[in-house]
């Protein structure tokens, strides 16, 4: 199997890949690659809300408004990862 | 015709074609990759749905978010949601009058 996420999938001993050490370790790439994803995101929103023309540096006002930025950004993705989840029992429910 | 939002839980009969390689054709495996993809469909969404909303409801990021963005940012999954319905329905009613993917499109 080609490493595409660049690990070793628990096959090196030479011989039987076992399945449950591959489902944990994609699991743990999976949990990498969300991590980067929302970290993106979060970067992105937090420059456009907090940055106004850029400076030589960033400054004191600006340091403290990314750090509101990123916890406020971490809050709306729980309340929306809680009203979709909702949403989809929600859905199942009247299937 | 299905939502882009919605992840219906897979069937068991999986409909991918047989795989070569020894390591697909385990039935645990192919489990699991089924509920990942749907998982991580479900996470892109997610990422989606925040960026979007994000932009609607929170205007100012203060020392906590307010009552208002909560209440704001719920109404917008929801509104997104009520949004795809409405215009997969509203799809599938103009198709059966008018199909889209017939005679030119398909050509």
């Amino acid at each position: 199997m080609e490493s595409g996420f660049g690990s070793d999938f628990g096959g090196s001993g030479g011989g039987k890949l076992d399945p449950g050490v591959i489902m944990e370790q994609v699991k743990v790439q999976i949990a990498v690659a969300n991590a980067q994803e929302l970290l993106q995101r979060m970067t992105d929103k937090c420059f456009r809300k907090c940055i106004g023309k850029p400076g030589g540096s960033l400054d004191n006002s600006e340091q403290k408004c990314i750090a509101m930025c990123m916890d406020r950004y971490m809050d709306a993705w729980n309340t929306v990862s809680r009203a979709y989840n909702s949403r989809l029992q929600r859905e199942r429910a009247n299937m | 015709m299905e939502a882009s939002w919605s992840t219906p839980p897979p069937s068991p009969s999986s409909s991918s074609p047989p795989q070569s390689s020894p390591g697909a054709a385990d039935p645990q495996l192919r489990r699991f990759v089924e509920v990942e993809t749907q998982r991580q469909r479900a996470q892109q969404l997610v990422h989606h749905l925040t960026e979007l909303c994000w932009e609607k409801c929170v205007d100012k990021p203060g020392p906590r978010l307010d009552r208002r963005a909560e209440v704001c940012l719920v109404n917008c999954v929801e509104r997104f949601i009520d949004t795809s319905q409405f215009i997969l329905n509203r799809l599938e009613q103009t198709h059966r009058a008018r199909p889209l993917l017939s005679g030119s499109l398909a050509d």
